[in-house]
């Protein structure tokens, strides 16, 4: 079983964000950098179905700057087996851009199935995946909870509002992966000290014009100061009466 | 003339509710662009509200492949579409649907979607949309550079408005039989149906301060009484108190009910960037600190176990 594994570096989740003084970004500096979160699932899925296989490669791969290698090596700490990083420079993280350098990428490699998270929580474009998977003409379901495989197909499950779709795949297919999956492992220790060995593999992407131009950042309205109420269940009627009154929500 | 075309979702051949939400956006749009509206629906659908909405002119798809979902086939029937009726704008709900099928059309028509907008406004002709981003901290104006622009709108950000009815020509076409790379097989509707978190007014949400899976029934009590659904933390749904689907923030559903009520939920950065646009915040938590009470429009201070119980008697 080849498993591809698409992973964006992204900011911790828990990082302040503070936007630059010309309002055309964000203030890169401080952040700490994770793997994607719903990555983690597609990392994971990719290391079961090698695991149930008993014989197979997981390979991540990224498009970036060098800096994503320690990321890179978090990945290969769960237990991937190597990496390929896709080094562009003056790439402003457009959609169908990064989708078209994975996708010419990915023409290079042997896969059986490719993953990607559903969507990344820095640009929450939740594009990239569906955009490589018509690319490349594969089968592709986004956002799966469930995921079965058995000779040279995929049966997976999607969340709809108010249900699941099932789908049936052949394989080679493309998947993007919702919470609910699975559940993510730690690395190891002997993880950790293996993936320094694992080799990350630079290859070099032409980036075409972006379709979009972003404008002006700016931060959300804050919400007014809430306000308490009061204590306990003394307070409740006047908690009803601030809906029906103020609110006008009862 | 160029036109702006708005995808209509529906389901079991009746629209869902979410398009209002698009007509309302694509009908202001045409009227300050001066461009022709064409709504888009896909199956045999019931097409007699679009009229409440201005919509003047309709495009029914069925046939070939189109009689379940299938992002390949829909995406490539779209893409058809935006030729033949000149389409400059694309609108679709940022659902699970339009999630699915929106980059499929961009990648097909060789655009960036500019993804889950809460508002969109004219310039000069040119449609800019405005999107959070990194969980709500911060949101960025976006707008495209060449022909085409697709945009998804996040649900519940625009209102719908109904307008002076108009009549509707609804124009039947058939679709070319298509191959399916990736088609539904069957549709599981979760037991009880209840409306989806992203499409629901109200929302009581329990967190860890629940205890147990038991204990939600008093939320599903004060739910069904303000006709809501619940909704939960991620602490309460990696308990495996509740279901995935359940779960509100970052890695859980964007919401924006008109009224979102936090029991047992400290309010952590991750939670807050799912449900801080709902319109009317109440928090009760026991613990005066909880960061919740800073986004709240009301807070109280005390035990979820004594408060929701009264509340359910009050109401
Ligand atoms: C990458 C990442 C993604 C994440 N995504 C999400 C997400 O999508 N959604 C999400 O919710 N979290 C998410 N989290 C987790 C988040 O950081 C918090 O851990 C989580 O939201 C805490 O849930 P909680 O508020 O229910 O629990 P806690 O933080 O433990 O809070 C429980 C609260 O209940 C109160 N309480 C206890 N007993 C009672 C009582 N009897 N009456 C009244 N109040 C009581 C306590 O005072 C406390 O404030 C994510 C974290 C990471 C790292
Ligand atoms: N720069 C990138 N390199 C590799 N994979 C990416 C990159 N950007 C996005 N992806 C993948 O596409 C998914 C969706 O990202 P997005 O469309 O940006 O929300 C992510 O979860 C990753 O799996």
């Amino acid at each position: 079983m080849k498993a591809i594994v698409c992973m964006k570096q992204v900011p911790d989740t828990e990082s302040r964000i503070t936007i630059n003084p010309e309002k055309t970004g964000v203030e890169q500096g401080d952040f700490s950098y994770i793997i994607g979160p719903y990555d983690e699932y597609a990392i994971e899925a990719a290391l079961q179905l090698k695991e149930a296989a008993g014989e197979g490669e997981v390979v991540l791969l990224s498009v970036g700057d060098p800096s994503i290698k320690s990321t890179l090596q978090k990945g290969m700490a769960m237990g991937a087996d190597r990496s390929v990083l896709i080094e562009v420079d003056s790439y402003n993280g457009d959609a169908l851009t990064t989708a078209r350098l994975l996708a010419a990428q990915l023409k290079t490699m042997e896969y059986d199935i490719i993953f990607f998270g559903k969507q990344a929580p820095d640009d929450n474009n939740a594009q990239v995946g569906p955009m490589v998977g018509q690319l490349l003409g594969l089968p592709t379901v986004t956002a799966i909870a469930a995921l079965e495989v058995q000779e040279g197909k995929a049966v997976v499950e999607r969340e709809v509002e108010g249900g699941r779709e099932v789908y049936e795949v052949t394989l080679p297919a493309l998947l993007t992966t919702e919470k609910g999956l699975n559940e993510p492992r730690y690395p190891s220790l002997k993880g950790i000290m293996q993936a320094k060995r694992k080799p990350v593999d630079l290859v070099s992407g032409e980036v075409a014009a972006a379709t979009t131009e972003q404008l002006t950042w700016s931060y959300p309205p804050s919400r007014a100061e809430g306000k308490i109420v009061g204590e306990g269940t003394a307070a409740v009627p006047e908690l009803v009466r601030l809906l029906k009154e103020e609110a006008k929500v009862l | 003339m160029s036109s702006i075309l708005i995808y209509l979702e529906s389901h079991d051949g009746k629209l869902k509710s979410n398009a209002a939400e698009v007509a309302t956006a694509g009908r202001k749009l045409a009227t300050a662009q001066q461009k022709e509206l064409v709504a888009v629906v896909i199956g045999e659908v019931a097409t007699d509200e679009l009229g409440n909405w201005g919509i003047s002119r309709a495009i029914r798809l069925s046939g070939g492949n189109l009689a379940d979902y299938s992002g390949d086939v829909w995406a490539a029937e779209l893409a058809q579409l935006v030729s033949d009726q000149q389409a400059d704008t694309v609108l679709m709900m940022a659902s699970s649907q339009g999630r699915d099928l929106s980059p499929r059309l961009g990648a097909l028509t060789g655009v960036t979607v500019i993804a889950d907008v809460i508002s969109l406004e004219n310039q000069d002709g040119t449609t800019v949309g405005l999107r959070p981003v990194f969980a709500n901290k911060a949101q960025v104006l976006v707008r495209p550079t060449g022909e085409l622009a697709i945009f998804t709108l996040r649900p519940k950000a625009f209102t719908p408005e109904v307008v002076e009815a108009v009549a509707t020509t609804v124009e039947s076409r058939s679709a070319a039989a298509l191959d399916a790379l990736a088609i539904v097989r069957e549709l599981a509707v979760a037991a009880g149906a209840k409306i989806d978190l992203t499409e629901a007014d109200v929302i009581v949400s329990g967190g860890r301060g629940m205890g147990g899976s038991e204990k939600y029934d008093i939320l599903e009590q004060l739910a069904e009484k303000l006709g809501g659904v619940v909704g939960a933390s991620r602490a309460a749904v990696d308990a495996g108190w509740r279901p995935h689907s359940d779960q509100v923030g970052q890695t859980g559903k964007t919401v924006a009910p008109t009224l979102y009520i936090a029991c047992g939920i400290s309010g952590a950065i991750q939670h807050l960037a799912g449900m801080s646009s709902s319109r009317f915040i109440v928090a009760i938590n026991k613990d005066p600190e909880a960061p919740i009470f800073k986004v709240a429009d009301y807070g109280i201070v005390g035990n979820l176990f004594e408060v929701v119980p009264a509340l359910n008697s009050a109401i």
